[in-house]
């Protein structure tokens, strides 16, 4: 397998990219499937269940720190549970049973590299931030450092984030929407956009929050069943199920072991910089930890998370390998019946089929809510961090200075997420037939050079300056950008190039790194009282961030 | 005031203690996380034939597979490990540092 189906392949597993299948190489357009009223119908009533909680979390949302981070009212458990949400997209489902449907253990690494970013998060990050930090990730680096410049940059850093990776979003939920409802793609992107528009505008962090812990139980729930009947086809013996793996798959014992796939380790490690530390990134979920009242809440929110994520995953590997004697072995679910060739619907519908074949179409149904449920809820945590970025980092702190009164600025808020809604639905709209897999390299290869260097070195590094923040972030951004313009996935892909100038498809192993050097050079070289100033000032910041003084009380401004 | 109080806590001597067990509490836990994934990542690319070996003699599973599982599992009991040092041993300090207690 090369490296661009490999890439594909990642990119279906993190963002759903294009209508990418997961089978080698292809490229497929999705057809329109007859209209399933089953599934319309329990999506309907999702719908209507997180609009009762707008409703509600509305009248709860009456200070902005409401709006931004539910009052800091949300215990650990609700946490875990929403950045779990966060994480376990449609396409973790989707993709990662495809994986393994097709690629059987290469599908396993996949999962493990998806999830190693958890544990790092805790160990590194999450109580620092959350002693640090009260709105933004912009407000752990502007501690110490320039309030205008570094929020600025942050700011753009994390918009940035937000754009790539909700287009990715927008452009799944569409093709999802199409193939498994029998809805027109234009429609399905203005409703999702409509939605988290009404979601964030009306019911802030606190109704974004609920609409992520009542997908995640969702999915959490629906997997778990239709592992458990998948398992019961096997009298819940995995040996049987291994055996009849290997009489089914084309590749036979070897579906059980590494493929080639992994036959690039340089590429690997590069991907896994790009996962772990992207992840470390993430404005929707790093501002996640905002949410809960202290490192303690935040400290369990991940834990919580990590044992959810990881569950899932399992599962998810259950559901690939069953699907791999269940549909492989049936001609209903491949095109003109003809085992072995492409699955009707494309390559990321192994584990739909499965549902099809042991629960019949209300199971179907129940799992294609259940993935269209959880499109909405990333897009609505990504709405929240883009309109947070917005109106408190850039229009409070930045363009007012701090003398912003709350009823201007709650009117920014609700402009911001109605224009991120806006913008959501026409670049979904403009992006429906481009191959937009390198999206979710930019979206990651960003996270982890500009978000990631700057947030790791304020809070670590008593040296960081703001001179050296600016340009550890501009380099990181720069280079981030266009080695993922040098990569096979836009200079072959895209442009039609016959060798890609930058041979990996995530650039993070470079550009973090030069996002680090120049962030310390230009730290180094900074002579300025200022730079003396800020130095001095991490003392008081390690305090803060170690043992959490300062970090309780109101969010005013 | 605030700052005032923040130098009082940097030169207290429970403070340095928490630094200094906190830090190497976490750099141990990131190793035993990224030494095993990143081992791992290193044979399915260069040694794939180690994890064809039996589960037993009986079963038809890989190793490979219980392998991926224990690394799941274990990453996550390493955050369990972490939770309860920290909510114990780390949090009592910090109480006692917020309080004034050298």
């Amino acid at each position: 397998m090369n490296r661009t189906s490999q890439f594909l392949i990642i990119s279906v597993l993190l963002g759903w990219a294009t209508a990418a299948s997961a089978a080698p190489g292809a490229l497929e357009a999705v057809e329109k499937q007859p209209i399933n009223l089953t599934a319309i119908a329990m999506f309907l009533v999702f719908v209507v269940a997180t609009l009762g909680i707008t409703y509600w979390a509305a009248s709860k949302t009456k200070s902005m720190e409401d709006f931004y981070t539910a009052g800091g009212g949300i215990t650990g458990f609700q946490n875990g549970l929403a950045l779990a949400g966060d994480y376990m997209s449609a396409a973790a489902l989707l993709g990662l049973t495809s994986m393994i449907f097709f690629n059987g253990y290469d599908g396993m690494i996949y999962a493990i590299s998806f999830f190693v970013a958890w544990p790092l998060l805790l160990f590194l990050f999450a109580e620092r931030i959350r002693n640090l930090g009260r709105v933004t990730i912009a407000d752990i680096a502007a501690y110490r450092l320039d309030q205008n410049r570094i929020r600025t940059l942050m700011a753009f850093g994390s918009l940035t984030v937000v754009c790539f990776y909700l287009v990715v979003q927008m452009v799944g939920a569409g093709q999802l929407i199409q193939l498994l409802f029998g809805l027109p793609y234009n429609y399905a992107v203005i409703v999702v956009g409509l939605l988290m528009a009404i979601y964030v505008t009306f019911g802030g962090m606190v109704a974004t929050t609920w609409v992520q812990i009542i997908k995640a139980v969702l999915l959490l729930f629906g997997g778990t069943f239709l592992a458990t009947l998948a398992l019961a086809q096997f009298g819940f013996s995995l040996n049987t199920l291994f055996e009849q793996v290997v009489a089914t798959h084309q590749s036979g014992s070897a579906v059980l072991l590494p493929s080639k796939l992994v036959s690039d380790p340089v590429a690997m490690i590069s991907l896994s910089i790009g996962l772990v530390f992207g992840t470390a990134g993430l404005p929707h979920i790093l501002m996640r930890f905002f949410t809960v009242p202290d490192a303690k809440q935040a400290r369990k929110s991940v834990f919580v998370a990590t044992g959810f994520i990881g569950f899932f995953f399992l599962v998810v590997a259950v559901l690939g390998m069953a699907a791999i004697v269940i549909v492989g072995k049936n001609p209903a679910f491949f095109e003109a019946g003809q085992l072995g060739g492409k699955l009707i619907g494309g390559g990321n519908m192994p584990v739909m089929h499965l549902a099809k074949a042991l629960g019949g179409d209300l199971m179907l149904g129940f799992l294609s809510a259940i993935a269209f449920a959880t499109i909405l809820a990333v897009v609505a945590g990504l709405t929240m961090a883009g309109t947070s970025a917005i109106s408190h980092d850039l229009y409070v702190m930045v363009v007012k200075k701090r003398h912003a009164d709350v009823a201007s600025e709650r009117r920014v808020s609700r402009i911001a997420s109605v224009c991120i809604g806006v913008v959501a639905v026409a670049l979904g709209i403009l992006f429906k037939e481009q191959n937009i897999a390198f999206l979710v390299a930019l979206t990651f290869g960003v996270a982890a050079s500009v978000n990631f260097p700057i947030l790791a070195l304020s809070m670590y590094w008593k040296g960081l300056t703001t001179r050296g923040a600016l340009i550890g972030g501009a380099a990181g951004l720069v280079s981030s950008v266009s080695l993922v313009i040098l990569s096979p996935a836009v200079w072959v892909k895209i442009l039609g190039n016959t060798d890609a100038v930058f041979p990996f498809d995530y650039p993070a192993i470079i550009s973090m790194n030069l996002a680090f050097l120049f962030a310390w050079l230009g730290s180094i070289t900074d002579r300025s009282y200022r730079a003396k100033r800020e130095r001095d000032d991490f003392e008081n910041q390690f305090v803060r961030a170690q043992t959490g003084l300062g970090a309780s009380g109101a969010v005013s401004h | 005031m605030e700052p005032n109080a923040l130098a009082g806590i940097r030169t207290n001597p429970l403070f340095v203690a928490l630094v200094r067990r906190r830090r190497r509490f976490v750099a141990c836990l990131t190793a035993a996380t990224l030494l095993p994934y990143f081992a791992f990542i290193y044979v399915a690319g260069f040694m794939p034939e180690v994890l064809a070996a039996r589960f037993s003699a009986a079963s038809i599973v890989t190793i490979g597979w219980p392998i991926s599982v224990v690394l799941i599992v274990g990453a996550w009991l390493l955050t369990g490990l972490y939770i309860r040092r920290a909510n114990g041993e780390f949090d009592e300090l910090t109480a006692k540092i917020l309080a004034g207690e050298q």
